[in-house]
């Protein structure tokens, strides 16, 4: 199992950050998203990977599982919904107002501004 | 238990969801209640500053949960003197943003404002890292909110990249966290101090990867080269009492670093060793040359104050790694500075733009209020440059102090006193294009008379000038304080001892331990 998650978490970054280093819109949220799922699964692990064994801890229970993992977890699946989602909004507002999704600079950004000052 | 340490944090978070919901429409109110909330933070802020300037650490137990369990609030003069400098800060930009009428050139601007400031003051206030993150994202999202505010498609393309590189950063930092917990089993600041000394010198790998990764983060926050690359459009873009108000965000970056890296990865912990010397003060110089020569190549005025910002935080982190209380003493009498003189620079060159078609730097006639904003920039610019008679050269020199005697003397002098040469150049070549060559071109019938920027606009920026003379006439007090805010920081043991040893709920399970 270790092996199976270890993997996961793995893979899922790497496919993020291809995805992040794409600098189009829709990729590189994609890949945000990859990131912040492979993420989760690592907070869950940090705890230390537990089979059938309650969050719960009272004195007389031997096998639990950490239960604060699982807290952090909860909150940052959160926070990073609401962030993917506003970041949705304002790179579907930059497109629809530029008509161009890249996230990076254009040189000819700057030429037509230029053009358009002088 | 005193509760008013939760205040700073509780008072915007209750008025911005009451401006929303009950003053939407009503932009009079809106301005009211927020200038309201920002002098009571002050009042706040100040008397928690009083109560800790006599090295007393101030505990606050949420839900009286004892300390490794439940979520601590502490204040010790470090993070107060942080709160104060940003609700200070808050009240000018907030003035300068009412007078201008960015306020009301889109929507919501004052609820995002009291996020934002429960955000970074709660950063400041938090005993414990995953707090540290949520607060981080408390101020971020506003932060998206604020930056976009009032929109334009130059903004919402600068927001993108600011918002995008800003959620990599945030997945760091809780890959960081993350390492940090399955390496120690804690995320409270003291308690993680405890433990990190525990860990024998053969396991140290993933504490050391989890000490680097929260650098890079916090490095993030502080826009150090080379993790700087979101600051200068974003801030450029940024309205100007937002770009004004993020001079603090950059500082929340710094004080994290010395926050953890004095406390949790002190420099004597052969865990992190050579960590502040081969890579941070390296990393802080190239930030020092990239800004100042930023400055120097850039062809607009807005980009050029956000290249000094990147400049003038490199100074600060310079004076950060060298990790010596002399240095730390110097970087927070210098981030005071840096905060007033890069938000001062963001709104006085929010006053060049009115009356001009744009702030590129190329000779265009003069601007409404023309000898008054040249002044202002004038004195910014010199405060900004470090230039005597103001606070930037006592910042520099008190760094410049720190660094002598130790080996890297040679690269700190020459790099900082070089690259201040090419900012005054810089500077000097702005301020002569834009307010002394506009008398050489005539200006065109057609373009109609713009409005002179209002009393407020300058009240609030000749506010945080008064704020810089202040700083810098009584520098000696100042310094004075931050010396003993620094040897705080190099003896946390009363720190970590107050946020372990106070009682609390589930606090008596410890002791079997």
């Amino acid at each position: 199992m270790e092996l199976l998650v270890a993997s996961a978490i793995g893979i899922m970054t790497a496919g993020g950050l291809y995805l992040v280093l794409r600098l189009r819109t829709f990729p590189v949220i994609l890949g945000i998203s990859l990131l912040t799922y492979a993420v989760n699964v690592f907070l869950f692990g940090s705890g230390r990977l537990t089979v059938g064994a309650p969050p719960i801890l009272r004195d007389d229970v031997t096998a639990y599982t950490d239960p604060l993992p699982q807290a952090l977890v909860l909150t940052a699946i959160v926070i990073s919904f609401g962030m993917t989602a506003v970041v949705v909004m304002i790179g579907l507002g930059a497109f629809l107002g530029s008509d161009d999704d890249h996230v990076d600079d254009q040189p000819d950004d700057a030429d037509k501004k230029a053009d358009g000052a002088s | 238990m005193s509760h008013w340490i939760i205040a700073p944090v509780v008072v915007p978070a209750l008025l911005a969801p009451f401006i929303v919901l009950a003053a939407r429409y009503h932009i009079s109110i809106q301005r009211v209640f927020s200038v309201a909330g920002v002098l009571a933070l002050i009042g706040i802020a100040l008397g928690l500053a009083i109560e800790v300037s006599d090295g007393s650490i101030v505990l606050y137990q949420l839900g009286d949960w004892a300390a490794p369990f439940g979520i601590v609030l502490v204040a010790d003069r470090l993070s107060t003197l942080m709160v104060l400098l940003t609700t200070v800060l808050a009240l000018f930009v907030l003035l300068y943003a009412i007078g201008s009428g960015w306020d009301n050139r889109g929507r919501h601007f004052h609820a995002l404002f009291q996020f934002q400031l429960m955000g970074i003051i709660g950063a400041f206030l938090t005993g414990d890292l995953f707090n540290l993150f949520v607060f981080f994202e408390v101020l971020l999202i506003a932060s998206y909110g604020l930056m976009i505010h009032a929109g334009g498609n130059a903004r919402l393309r600068a927001g993108v990249q600011y918002v995008l590189f800003n959620l990599i950063g945030s997945t760091l930092f809780l890959f960081a966290l993350g390492s940090i917990y399955a390496e120690t089993g804690t995320l409270n600041m003291a308690d993680l101090a405890n433990r990190v000394t525990l860990i024998g010198p053969e396991d140290t790998v993933g504490i050391r990867v989890a000490a680097v990764l929260l650098l890079l983060v916090f490095a993030i926050k502080a826009a150090l080269v080379p993790l700087h690359f979101w600051l200068p459009s974003s801030y450029a873009e940024a309205p100007a009492p937002v770009a004004a108000l993020f001079a603090i965000m950059t500082k929340v970056g710094a004080y994290a670093i010395i926050r953890v890296y004095t406390m949790i990865f002190p420099p004597e912990l052969e865990v992190t060793a050579g960590l502040h010397d081969i890579w941070l003060l390296p990393a802080a110089l190239l930030s020092v040359a990239i800004g100042m020569i930023g400055v120097m190549a850039v062809k607009r005025l807005d980009r050029l104050v956000a290249f000094s910002v990147i400049g003038s935080m490199g100074m600060v982190m310079v004076a950060i790694s060298l990790f010596t209380p002399a240095g730390i003493a110097a970087a927070l009498y210098y981030i005071v500075h840096s905060t007033l003189a890069g938000a001062a620079l963001f709104l006085i060159s929010d006053l060049v733009r009115t009356g001009r078609a744009n702030l590129d730097l190329t000779p265009q006639p003069p601007i409404v209020g023309h000898a008054m904003t040249a002044g202002l920039f004038f004195a910014g610019a010199i405060a900004m440059a470090g230039l005597p008679p103001l606070s930037g050269f006592l910042g520099k020199l008190l760094v410049l102090d720190a660094a002598y005697g130790t080996e890297f003397v040679v690269w700190v002098w020459a790099i900082v006193l070089g690259s201040s040469l090419i900012s005054i150049v810089g500077f000097a070549r702005a301020g002569s294009i834009l307010f002394w060559k506009a008398y050489s071109v005539a200006p065109s019938e057609e373009t109609p008379e713009a409005a002179c920027p209002s009393a407020l606009s300058y009240v609030a920026v000749g506010g945080l000038l008064a704020l810089l003379v202040g700083h810098t006439v009584f520098a000696g007090q100042v310094h004075g304080y931050t010396t003993t805010m620094a040897a705080q920081l190099f003896a946390p043991e009363p720190y970590i001892a107050t946020v372990v040893d106070t009682p609390g709920k589930l606090s008596t399970p410890k002791e079997d331990h």
